[in-house]
């Protein structure tokens, strides 16, 4: 073809010290690197050298898309930042929004909400532990957790009405409550997810090619992974244990018990097993929840923000207008700023929102772990060879969405 | 297997007889073609969750033939855009479609891919006809898995259906 | 406890009283772009901030100093945030890198720089990220349409 193609992106390297390094180009569509990132790497022989990491390929333009809809209408937007647990995405985004209002959520959309992050979460690292398996060759095991975590999406589906992208979090509450025996579903699919889980780790856990692969890999410390902004199993997996679920509670965790799994050296092998064991506490914390659940409404009596009833709108004048004003204008959400942060699935998720007063945020800014983690991958490529780059990405788990916003 | 064997669905009266053989031999490249799609999946979103699912044992794609995704594209004929492309994305999108060999069909997954979905700003392609002809556009964000299935049958159906540039005088 | 260690920092690193505030649990430093690097040494160094959580800015466009630079540190022992808030004009948009201090900073101010024009003084490292080479204009400025698209690739007719 006679068209030149521009290229996005400049190396930070085109040589390097080494002059018989080789410099090679990873991604951006490459099927080791899920997730759409770009790696150029000069080569000694096989070992990584230098290692520049480059997103942005999924920028979307979420922060400006924001500041062009109203309180309401960006849900759906937030849902696809980390499209793996779109739930706690929602959930993080209408807490900020809350505490900025001042409104206080109802016990019932509390244990929910919290039931449905870790349910979510357990979605979550099954993807991550399914694709970073998948990527060194356990097809098996990848059909296993793919397999379970097809069950939570349909029975998600039931609640929400869709598979991956809910938009199910309401500013003040949730958009519906629990259908009739979904509860009962939930506690089947948990029974399930233990007899695969199981099989995964008699398939994987002691497997020699599998611990050549991670153990000792992409290792890195607690200092350094502070250093570079690293938090959630990333940071666990060096030995710290940091979570906000502990640190700093919200929702309703600080009633639920719970452990905080550590790593021991920070390697492939250790981000593995974290996320494997925070996957049994989710269960763990799923179990307690759904006895825990009060009865209750799930939405708060205040005109400010929730949605009066369908019936009402219909019936009623004041009902009309208030459901008019919150769809058109959008909940006004008092001036002033925020920055709240919940245990996202890759790490801290926080949310840092502006308004002046009106129904459209005047800035809404996204602290996505994925993105901190890219800025620090190269630590975790460089001295180990170029074949370990898959687990190590596969294991630093990079989304997208919310990497690139 | 001979032509013979092959069932007519054209209801094209076929007007001469080198027509009439050339239309017979689409008919039986066009039904070996759809049962060995050999998808590159360019996968950049959320619709790769998607994508996963469909793949894997609970929707088996295996059945359609389009099982084993070819991650060069110089080895797949079928070019499925799952996610958003956005204009950083665009030129290794474009590359990726220049280096298929012939033949080749685009599906767009999701609506991103078909129309930019609810992306209407200064980083994301509206729709990925801007810059790569489609075949088959499957709506939905993300579509459920049986639409993508939906979509696949249907792209078989217009394979089986068109001509094949490899049938000439020669063939 | 928490309050506890908000307050010491505060009344340390702002004795008047001006400049800070606490709101919805974080700590608000409001500083001059002259002293933010002196600051941010003193909560890391003396009060524990480790974390680097994140930078960006908020555009103003009707004020004299029209960026707002907003920075967020978090201590993992005493777990508790500030948020550093410092005001740049637009003819001069620069304040100082913090990459010295935290390994994070280096890609959380190219996105700031590539989406608002704050230029960081130290950060040698300042090319897009999640934007192209050759993208002109900062796409997170109120005055950047929203629509205005720049693309790489001609569009098919
Ligand atoms: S169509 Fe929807 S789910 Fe698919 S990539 Fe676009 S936003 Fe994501």
């Amino acid at each position: 073809m006679d068209l030149k193609l521009p290229n996005p992106v400049r190396p930070a390297f085109v040589k390097t010290e080494h002059d018989d390094a080789v410099i090679v180009n990873i991604g951006p569509s490459h099927p080791a690197t899920h997730g759409t990132v770009q790696i150029i790497a000069a080569l000694d022989g096989e070992k990584v050298l230098r290692a520049d990491v480059h997103c942005g390929y999924l920028h979307r333009g979420f922060e400006k898309e924001c500041e062009d809809h109203t309180w309401h209408n960006l849900i759906p937007y937030v849902d696809r930042l980390n499209y793996c647990s779109a739930l706690i995405n929602d959930f993080a985004y209408c807490d900020a929004v809350e505490q900025l209002m001042g409104v206080a959520i109802t016990p019932r959309a509390r244990y929910l909400r919290t039931l449905l992050a870790e349910y979510s979460r357990l979605a979550d690292h099954l993807t991550c532990v399914a694709a970073t398996l998948m990527e060194l060759g356990a097809m098996t095991a990848f059909l296993y957790l793919v397999m379970i975590r097809d069950y939570i999406y349909e029975h998600i589906a039931d609640l929400t009405g869709a598979r991956v992208t809910y938009s199910y979090g309401r500013i003040g509450g949730l958009a519906r409550d629990l259908p009739a025996g979904w509860t009962a579903r939930l506690v089947a699919i948990l029974d399930q997810y233990e007899d695969f889980i199981g099989r995964v780790h008699g398939l994987v856990d002691r497997n020699r090619i599998f611990i050549d692969r991670m153990r000792n890999v992409g290792v890195i410390t607690t200092e350094d992974a502070i250093n570079w902004g690293y938090t959630g199993p990333i940071l666990r997996s060096t030995g710290a244990p940091r979570d906000l679920r502990k640190d700093t509670p919200y929702l309703a965790y600080a009633e639920l018990d719970f452990e905080v799994p550590v790593g021991i050296k920070g390697d492939n092998y250790d981000r593995y097993y974290v996320r494997m064991r925070e996957m049994d506490e989710s269960v763990h914390m799923i179990r307690q929840l759904v006895d825990m659940l009060p009865a209750g409404p799930i939405n708060v009596d205040d005109p400010r923000c929730v949605l009066p009833e369908k019936s009402l709108v219909y019936g009623e004048i004041e009902s009309l207008i208030t459901h008019f004003k919150l769809i058109m204008d959008g909940p006004r959400v008092p001036a002033g700023e925020i920055y709240v942060a919940h245990e996202g699935a890759n790490g801290e998720l926080g949310f840092y929102l502006v308004s002046d007063g009106s129904g459209t945020p005047y800035k809404v800014h996204v602290r996505a772990p994925s993105f901190v983690h890219m800025g620090g991958a190269h630590r975790m490529l460089e001295g180990y060879q170029l074949a370990d780059v898959v687990p190590t990405f596969g294991s630093i788990n990079m989304i997208g969405g919310e990497c690139d916003r | 297997m001979t032509p013979r064997t092959i069932p007519i669905r054209s209801e094209r009266e076929p007007r001469s007889a080198f027509e009439y053989i050339a239309t017979r031999k689409d008919e039986l490249i066009g039904w070996a073609r759809k049962f060995s799609l050999f998808p590159y999946p360019f996968v950049t979103a959320c619709c790769a969750m998607e994508f996963m699912a469909v793949s894997s044992s609970p929707y088996d794609t295996d059945r359609f033939g389009a099982a084993l995704p070819r991650f060069s594209p110089r080895q797949a004929d079928l070019l499925m855009v799952v996610g958003t492309v956005t204009h950083k994305q665009a030129p290794i999108l474009l590359k990726v479609y220049e280096q298929m060999c012939e033949p080749k069909w685009v599906m767009a997954f999701g609506v991103c891919a078909t129309s930019g979905g609810f992306y209407q700003n200064y980083a994301a392609v509206a729709g990925i006809d801007r810059i790569i002809p489609v075949d088959i556009y499957i709506p939905g964000c993300p579509p459920r898995p049986e639409m993508v299935i939906d979509g696949i049958m249907q792209l078989q159906d217009k394979i089986a259906r068109s001509q094949h540039l490899i049938v000439n005088k020669s063939f | 406890m928490a309050a506890s260690i908000l307050d010491t920092v505060a009344g340390e690193l702002d004795p008047a009283g001006t400049g800070s505030t606490l709101a919805h649990g974080t700590l608000v430093l409001v500083v001059p772009a002259a002293q933010l690097r002196g600051t941010v040494e003193r909560l890391k160094a003396e009060f524990g901030f480790d974390l680097f959580l994140d930078v960006t800015a908020v555009d103003w466009p009707r004020d004299e100093l029209r960026f707002e630079v907003v920075y967020h540190f978090y201590a993992t022992t005493h777990r508790v945030r500030v948020r550093v808030k410092t005001r740049v004009p637009a003819a001069d948009p620069t304040v100082d890198s913090l990459t010295f201090l935290y390994g994070s900073a280096r890609f959380m101010e190219r996105e700031c720089h590539e989406m608002y024009g704050i230029a960081f003084r130290g950060n040698d490292d300042l090319r897009p990220i999640l934007l192209y080479e050759g993208f002109k204009g900062h796409p997170l400025r109120k005055d950047y349409p929203k629509q205005q698209e720049q693309p790489l690739v001609p569009y098919r007719k």
